[in-house]
């Protein structure tokens, strides 16, 4: 079908926001036409969150205007952009924990049938609505939200970061779902920091950067770079040269007597038996899906939890952690995915970094203000924490939160980091600093576990990788000469060398415990889309 | 508190499940009313005497408390607290006996409906001004608990004015059985219906929305500041409730009627209410009302010191709480 510009379905122009000192918007635009499934794209901080919420009404706009089928349109709260055809689904549920499904349905007037049809087509059958939202799963209430947004037929849906926390096989669906959309006469815009996910069901890409919208692509073969290039900019960025860190990490990780050591550990139904050793030096992946026992391993690691059997040793000698203060005396720091676990978020970023550094002055007197002033802003410079809003750790970027979750352990000098998802909802770039950071710990020696639902990651940090599936260990490989699809095969627990539908990866996970361990994995090329490294 | 847990697969389920899951929900208030029924055998057990008036005592006694009771959790379940539901009951109480004094029937008929009027305006004050300036609840209501009792005392200085006789009549005494109270009747129906019309009602989800999660309650589409100026004009027609029963069952009007807002919050508290918001209902805290009633006069018929009673309700108070999320945790893994 051919479109004029009048025949959009939602059109903003110049839309600007400011809180306080901070400009969250300078001048974003967006235009999206009937039947498309449209991404925004940005690196964090760059607006879009602010957008979906001026779109949605959740936030008021400076300036700016807004139309739906060419005619403007002030919203001023989410149920008049309801009622208005503009719906959204967060990163994270908006059911109330409270209420049971049915009464969630109710608040937001959706119609039953219609709802359990899109629960069908994403693949849940078997949902109780009578069962309280806070009992529910987290990646079922992201289903669940999904369904209720579709069954309203809202004019423009708008998926924020829907599929961030999602396993691999409903995030598939979700999308097969989105890209069924197309072609109606309702949109969808879809925000995402996979950019394979943008390629699989996006017609175009608005892409934002500080606030401005610096470019609308057209999403086709190829497109991937130039979304990238316009997120970015004119920053160049890469990673330390991989192949020279392959020799002497890998070399040291062997040699090395281990820094962890992990025999037999398990704890409650979901962790059963995993050992694992990790080197100074080394960082090593953990590739799981969600759900596998990942979680309660790190609570252990962490001194959160306690094991129910096993052993774990630092340094060779015996440990048992009663408190998270225990582990990080022995030097095991945690950095949590949920940057609100991690953070006093009203305090500032200087106080956030030096809480551990303050607590472990086992004195009660004053606090030497000086010295600690020195250490955090190494810390802040080290890992480069965009500190304008540094008073309140909680108006920072995601990125930057997280940034300042693992500069509290750098400032004190880590000796055993454990990351567990630390780049979920952070950009690109982001990201890339986070990798540098962590490959420059290691290679001052420190020993660095990490887990990551971005199987991307694993090839371009980890020197080697463990797989748990069920709560068990079932193969180790070699990181560096992975890439995602025999990464994901593993993941599944599944022979390398057999082809991966999506019925017999759902199979592999319903029967856990017990399938057989994979094989050793074909040597692939290393997965590429990642910019040339400059070293 | 059953255990009987599992989860359950299918919607639209069978008679028996609906019922063990109906159980699951209210654990809580069922424990409260094993506990109550307990208390009244043992009662029974140190007293032999206690009887029918000992129960018309009880539900005379109670009916101010347990509508407060249920006034403070109807607003402790949308996220918030009312520290001034005692001064609404004061104003309340004196308003209608001052003046209902020397009036015709006729005449208290029109000040009821007032007065319940005037609970409903309170409460909606207390509410819009939550709301307007953002100022966090517990100081406006904090601080409105002293401009109601302040208004109070302007209203009558010292205790006196006087009620309709029917008001008396409708909780004193029996009705038709002895053992039944009429105050337990007023009570059952007041909280019955409206309580009922609240539930069924897209206010009443709201209610529960805001205090279990603003933020999803918010994006969900709910007016937030709306719902919450209604949650505290719906306390404070059931303080004005509590008010008019004051005048009923006293016959007059005090502008300094007791310490009835920290003891509805302790009610609220024992009667399985989440202070944090989200969770709960009217029919906990009502039972934890008769429970810290009936302990009291059994200390009496034991001979403690009352002083000592109210001391040992504080630490009932911590215990059933304790016990009560242990229980909950235990539930919470098998």
């Amino acid at each position: 079908m051919t479109l004029a510009a009048t025949d959009l379905l939602l059109e903003a122009t110049g839309v600007s926001k400011t809180y306080g000192a901070v400009v969250a918007l300078k001048a974003a635009s967006l235009a999206v036409r009937p039947g498309e499934v449209h991404a925004l794209m940005g690196a964090n901080g760059a607006g879009k969150s602010t957008l979906v919420k001026i779109l949605t009404g959740a936030v008021r706009p400076d300036s700016g205007t807004i139309a739906v089928r060419g005619r403007p349109r002030i919203v001023h709260s989410p149920g008049e952009a309801r009622r208005g055809g503009l719906v959204s689904v967060y990163q994270e549920p908006a059911l109330i924990p409270d209420l049971d499904i049915r009464s969630n349905l109710r608040l937001t007037e959706t119609p039953i049938e219609p709802f359990r049809h899109w629960l069908r087509e994403l693949g849940v059958d078997d949902l109780d609505l009578l069962s309280t939202a806070r009992h529910v799963p987290l990646a079922s209430l992201r289903i669940i939200d999904l369904a209720r947004a579709l069954a309203i037929e809202p004019d423009v849906l708008m998926l924020d970061e829907m599929t961030a926390a999602l396993p691999a096989n409903l995030t598939e669906r979700v999308l097969e779902v989105i890209g069924r959309l197309r072609g109606g006469d309702r949109s969808v815009i879809f925000i995402s920091h996979r950019l394979i996910e943008i390629g699989a069901v996006c017609d175009r890409a608005t892409v934002l950067r500080e606030g401005e919208t610096v470019g609308v692509v057209d999403v086709d073969e190829g497109s991937e770079e130039r979304i990238v290039e316009l997120m970015l900019g004119d920053i160049v960025k890469g990673l330390p040269g991989r192949d020279g860190r392959r020799a002497t990490g890998g070399a040291r990780a062997t040699a090395a007597k281990p820094r962890l050591t992990a025999r037999n550990l398990a704890s409650g139904t979901k962790l059963q038996d995993v050992s694992f050793d990790l080197a100074p030096g080394e960082v090593l992946g953990v590739v799981a899906l969600e759900g596998q026992g990942q979680d309660e391993l790190f609570d252990v690691l962490a001194g959160s939890e306690r094991a129910s059997s096993g052993e774990l040793l630092v340094d060779g000698s015996p440990v048992s952690f009663h408190h998270p203060a225990d582990a990080i005396r022995a030097g095991l720091v945690f950095v949590a995915a949920d940057r609100a676990e991690a953070l006093l978020m009203q305090r500032s970023v200087r106080e956030n970094i030096a809480l551990p550094y303050t607590a472990r002055i086992r004195s009660w007197g004053p606090i030497d203000l000086r010295g600690e002033g020195r250490t955090v802003d190494a810390a802040v410079a080290t890992l480069q924490i965009d500190a304008r809003a540094g008073r309140e750790v909680r108006r920072l970027s995601g990125g930057n939160q997280q940034k300042v979750t693992i500069a509290r352990w750098v400032a004190g000098g880590v000796k055993t980091l454990l990351c567990f998802d630390p780049t979920r909802g952070i950009d690109i770039r982001t990201k890339q600093q986070i990798y540098v950071l962590l490959r420059e710990l290691a290679e001052a020696g420190a020993a660095v576990l990490l887990y990551t639902s971005d199987l991307k990651e694993i090839p371009l940090v980890c020197d080697r990788a463990i797989v748990i599936f069920g709560g068990r260990v079932v193969s180790e490989i070699d990181a560096a000469s992975a890439d995602e699809t025999a990464l994901l095969r593993a993941a599944y627990n599944l022979r390398s060398d057999a082809l991966m539908p999506e019925d017999v990866a759902a199979e592999a996970v319903a029967g856990a415990v017990g399938a057989e361990v994979a094989g050793p994995l074909p040597d692939e090329s290393p997965a590429s889309g990642q910019p040339a490294s400059e070293r | 508190m059953t255990a009987t847990a599992g989860t359950v697969e299918t919607a639209g389920a069978q008679p028996t499940e609906a019922l063990a899951r109906w159980a699951r929900r209210n654990a809580w208030s069922l424990g409260l009313l094993a506990f109550f029924a307990a208390l009244l055998v043992f009662t029974k057990f140190i007293q032999p005497s206690y009887g029918v008036t000992g129960v018309q005592g009880l539900a005379i006694s109670v009916l101010p408390l347990a509508l407060a009771a249920v006034a403070q959790a109807i607003v402790v379940i949308s996220g918030g607290i009312d520290l001034s539901i005692g001064s609404m009951m004061a104003l309340t109480n004196v308003v209608a006996a001052s003046l209902m004094l020397g009036r015709s029937d006729e005449f208290a008929v029109v000040v009821v409906v007032g007065v319940l009027l005037l609970g409903l305006v309170l409460g909606a004050v207390n509410g819009a001004l939550v709301v307007l300036t953002r100022v966090p609840d517990i100081v406006v209501t904090l601080a409105m608990s002293f401009v109601w009792a302040g208004c109070a005392l302007l209203v009558l200085k010292t205790p006196g004015g006087g009620s309709a006789q029917w008001l008396k009549d409708l909780v004193l005494g029996p009705l038709g059985n002895e053992w039944i109270p009429k105050a337990a009747i007023v009570l059952v129906l007041i909280v019955g219906l409206i309580w009922w019309a609240v539930r069924r009602s897209r206010f009443g989800l709201s209610l529960y929305a805001i205090g279990s999660n603003q933020l999803a309650a918010f994006r969900s589409g709910v007016s937030v500041g709306r719902a919450k100026v209604f949650a505290y004009a719906l306390t404070g027609l059931f303080a004005a409730f509590a008010g008019l029963s004051l005048t009923a069952s006293t016959g007059i009007g005090n502008p300094l009627s007791g310490s009835y807002t920290l003891q509805s919050v302790a009610a609220v508290v024992l009667g399985g209410v989440s202070l944090a918001g989200g969770r709960g209902g009217a029919f906990g805290p009502i039972v934890a009302v008769l429970i810290l009633a009936l302990l009291r006069t059994d200390m009496t018929f034991l001979n403690l010191n009352p002083n000592l009673a109210t001391s040992a309700q504080g630490i009932i108070l911590i215990g059933v709480v304790m016990v009560g999320t242990l229980f909950q945790i235990r539930r919470g893994r098998p």
